[in-house]
């Protein structure tokens, strides 16, 4: 037998133009593994793309952070622990700053909301956040124009607040509002700062745009009883982030007194462990995408497969040709398979096409993924898997073709 | 001597019935001979083609081709036989529709160990037919002789040792038939052997030597002044 490249080559251009001769049928039969390959390229693509945007995010929030909740521990048809028992307290958070070494610093977090009124302009239902000083360097937010939280004002508990760049238009304020007057809650407050808006935050989910803040200890007087706060704490390296978690424990536990066999009333995270979450997830739906696809190419393949037996019976005489001048059973069989891999490959390499264009187009608005593009191990899978379609359901339809016999194939109608 | 088939059986079985389309034909050709095969319907005319054209196996007996014997080869071997060793002509062409003349002829070399340069190779052989004008047409673009032409040029092509053509004249008529012969005629005067199928006896009459079938065994056997 001949398989030579130039056999081959020949071949695959006989399967060209056999595809092209039937061209409507040739893109109804791809249809399945196109749209298949476009749809989950472009989900691959897009999570690629979301990966990306969230690690950078991580990155930029800090690898090195860890949070302090308070929490219900699960336990299933026990008493549960009283909220004033699990809400974190004030002598725990300085408790915290004295005896967590691994800790550069804290800051609370704690919020309400509030009608802010600027001279006739009112804006009910604003968010109002409670922090430290230290929140300025922890969360990377420097003022651009006044000055950031001092300790006095904390110490004072002091009506001043800082804005984020939002509210000079939302509020009406002149464009440098330090040292305009604002009503919160019918309580008069200095501004001293502006911040500029967090604009690129996909985890920053800010409902409305204009953003205040004011010293903890101010908030916590204008604050319901029962409302709680959080505390974010900046670790000295990212590679302490385990110890600095370890130090929360002890030191809650025994602040709150909890025996050995209770469980935590309170939840430490950091921010690897959102990172390692995300990644989970993001595998999670790629296996689904790869699932969808493999769905895809079987119903694809099985079209591919339906399309080649009836094109194997229509040229049941130029089988019988073929082989009366002299192809072998193996050269015909290759006729057909790769007449199959090149039809399932085009569907494939279009479907690429189309989910490269979707990809792209997810690029373009405003808020959407600034880099989302499909990744080369799945351009490669693409590829592999649709030719590998072809070949797998080219193979009966073309052992069939192969095996026919010359001159019942010659006889046939 | 490049046919010699001895004792040659060839048995179809039908559900619970056996048909013997030959019951031990005997029969040597030899190199530059043309041989009409006569004999009424159904006698086996096209069973003994077949298997001459190493398109079909016997049941029994043996066939020696150009010193060979081909009874024993395989799929692959006979393959390559059918390639280089025989060109098979039909009765209804068997082109490839949709596909020009040239290409049509060219076919054979696409199997062929040694193809050279196919394209002059194919040139040539429609030049030989007359049809040097019709390369770039299409099948439903010809009329039926030059259609056969075509098929002629295309067996033609590998350089055979032997021409079989199984009722080349049957779809066409009396005139287009004679120029086909003709063509036959010319190149089985050039030195080519040529076998014919064929019922009628003007077709013979273009041959040198006439065997009858008979419900599948040589009824007669004989040599003929050929017409030219
Ligand atoms: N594939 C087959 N299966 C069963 N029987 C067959 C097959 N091929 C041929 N036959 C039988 O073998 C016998 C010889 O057939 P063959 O085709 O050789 O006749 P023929 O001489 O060519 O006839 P015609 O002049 O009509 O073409 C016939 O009885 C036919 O029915
Ligand atoms: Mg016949």
């Amino acid at each position: 037998m001949n398989l030579s490249p130039r056999f081959i080559l020949q071949t695959i251009l006989l399967a060209i133009r056999q595809i092209r001769a039937h061209k409507l049928r040739s893109f109804l039969t791809t249809l399945g593994i196109m749209i298949g390959v476009a749809s989950v390229s472009t989900v691959i693509a897009a999570l690629t793309g979301l990966k990306e945007q969230v690690l950078s995010e991580f990155e930029s929030f800090g690898a090195s952070k860890v949070f302090i909740f308070p929490d219900q521990p699960d336990r299933a048809g026990q008493n549960r622990y009283p909220w004033r028992e699990i809400k974190l307290k004030e002598r725990e958070l300085e408790g915290l700053v004295e005896n967590c070494p691994s800790f550069e610093q804290f800051t609370p977090n704690t919020d309400f909301r509030a009608t802010v009124i600027h001279g006739r302009k009112e804006v009910p239902n604003i968010n109002v956040v409670g922090i430290w000083p230290s929140w300025h360097d922890i969360e990377n937010r420097p003022v651009i124009m006044g000055r950031p939280f001092v300790e006095a004002d904390e110490a004072d508990a002091k009506p001043v607040a800082i804005v984020n760049d939002d509210a000079i238009a939302e509020l009406e304020l002149p464009p440098n509002p330090v040292g305009s007057i604002i009503m919160v809650k019918g309580r008069r407050f200095l501004i001293v700062g502006v911040i500029e808006t967090n604009r690129t935050g996909m985890m920053s989910f800010q409902p409305e745009q204009t953003e205040i803040w004011v010293p903890f200890s101010t908030a916590r007087r204008m604050q319901s009883p029962w409302s709680f706060f959080y505390v974010t704490g900046q670790v000295k390296s990212p590679d302490l982030v385990d110890e600095a978690t370890a130090e929360v424990r002890y030191v809650m536990r025994s602040m709150r007194q909890l025996g050995p066999d209770d469980p935590d009333t309170f939840r430490v995270e950091a921010i690897d462990q959102y990172i390692e979450q995300f990644g989970k997830l993001a595998t999670g739906i790629t296996a689904i995408a790869a699932g969808i696809v493999a769905i895809s190419l079987l119903v694809g393949g099985i079209g591919i497969m339906n399309i080649m037996l009836v094109s194997v019976s229509e040229r049941t005489r130029e089988i019988g040709l073929r082989k009366a001048v002299g192809a072998t059973p193996s050269a015909i069989m290759l006729q057909f398979l790769l007449e199959a891999v090149v039809l399932s490959l085009l569907g494939g390499l279009i479907g690429l096409g189309l989910g490269q264009g979707l990809a792209f187009l997810l690029t373009i608005p405003e808020q959407g993924l600034q880099s989302a593009s499909i990744p080369s191990w799945a351009v490669a899978l693409a590829v592999a898997f649709s030719a590998g379609t072809g070949v797998i359901f080219g193979f009966f339809p073309a052992m069939k073709a192969a095996r026919l016999d010359p001159i019942e194939a010659l006889r046939h109608e | 001597m490049i046919i010699r088939v001895t004792n040659l059986r060839r048995e179809f079985t039908v559900g619970i019935e056996t048909i013997r389309a030959l019951a031990g034909v005997d029969l040597s050709i030899e190199r530059g001979e043309m041989v009409a095969i006569m004999g009424s319907s159904g006698s086996g005319k096209s069973t003994l083609m077949n298997i001459l054209g190493c398109l079909d196996r016997p049941t029994s007996g043996t066939y020696e081709l150009d010193g060979k014997f081909v009874s024993g080869m395989d799929e692959n071997e006979l393959a390559g036989v059918r390639n280089e060793k025989i060109g098979f002509v039909f009765q209804s062409f068997e082109l490839l529709p949709r596909t020009p003349a040239l290409a049509n002829v060219e076919l054979p070399l696409l199997y062929a160990k040694q193809p050279g340069d196919r394209r002059a190779r194919a040139v040539r052989a429609l030049e030989r037919v007359g049809l040097a004008d019709r390369m770039d047409h299409r099948p439903n673009q010809l009329s039926g002789g030059q259609k056969q032409r075509v098929a002629v040029a295309r067996a033609l092509l590998t350089d055979p040792a032997l021409l079989l053509a199984d009722e080349p004249t049957g779809n066409l008529d009396t005139k287009t038939s004679d120029e086909i012969m003709r063509l036959f005629a010319d190149l089985h005067d050039e030195g080519r052997t040529v076998v014919i199928v064929t019922h009628e006896p003007e077709i013979a009459e273009w041959c040198t030597r006439v065997v009858r079938l008979r419900d599948g065994l040589i009824e007669s056997d004989e040599s003929v002044e050929p017409r030219r």
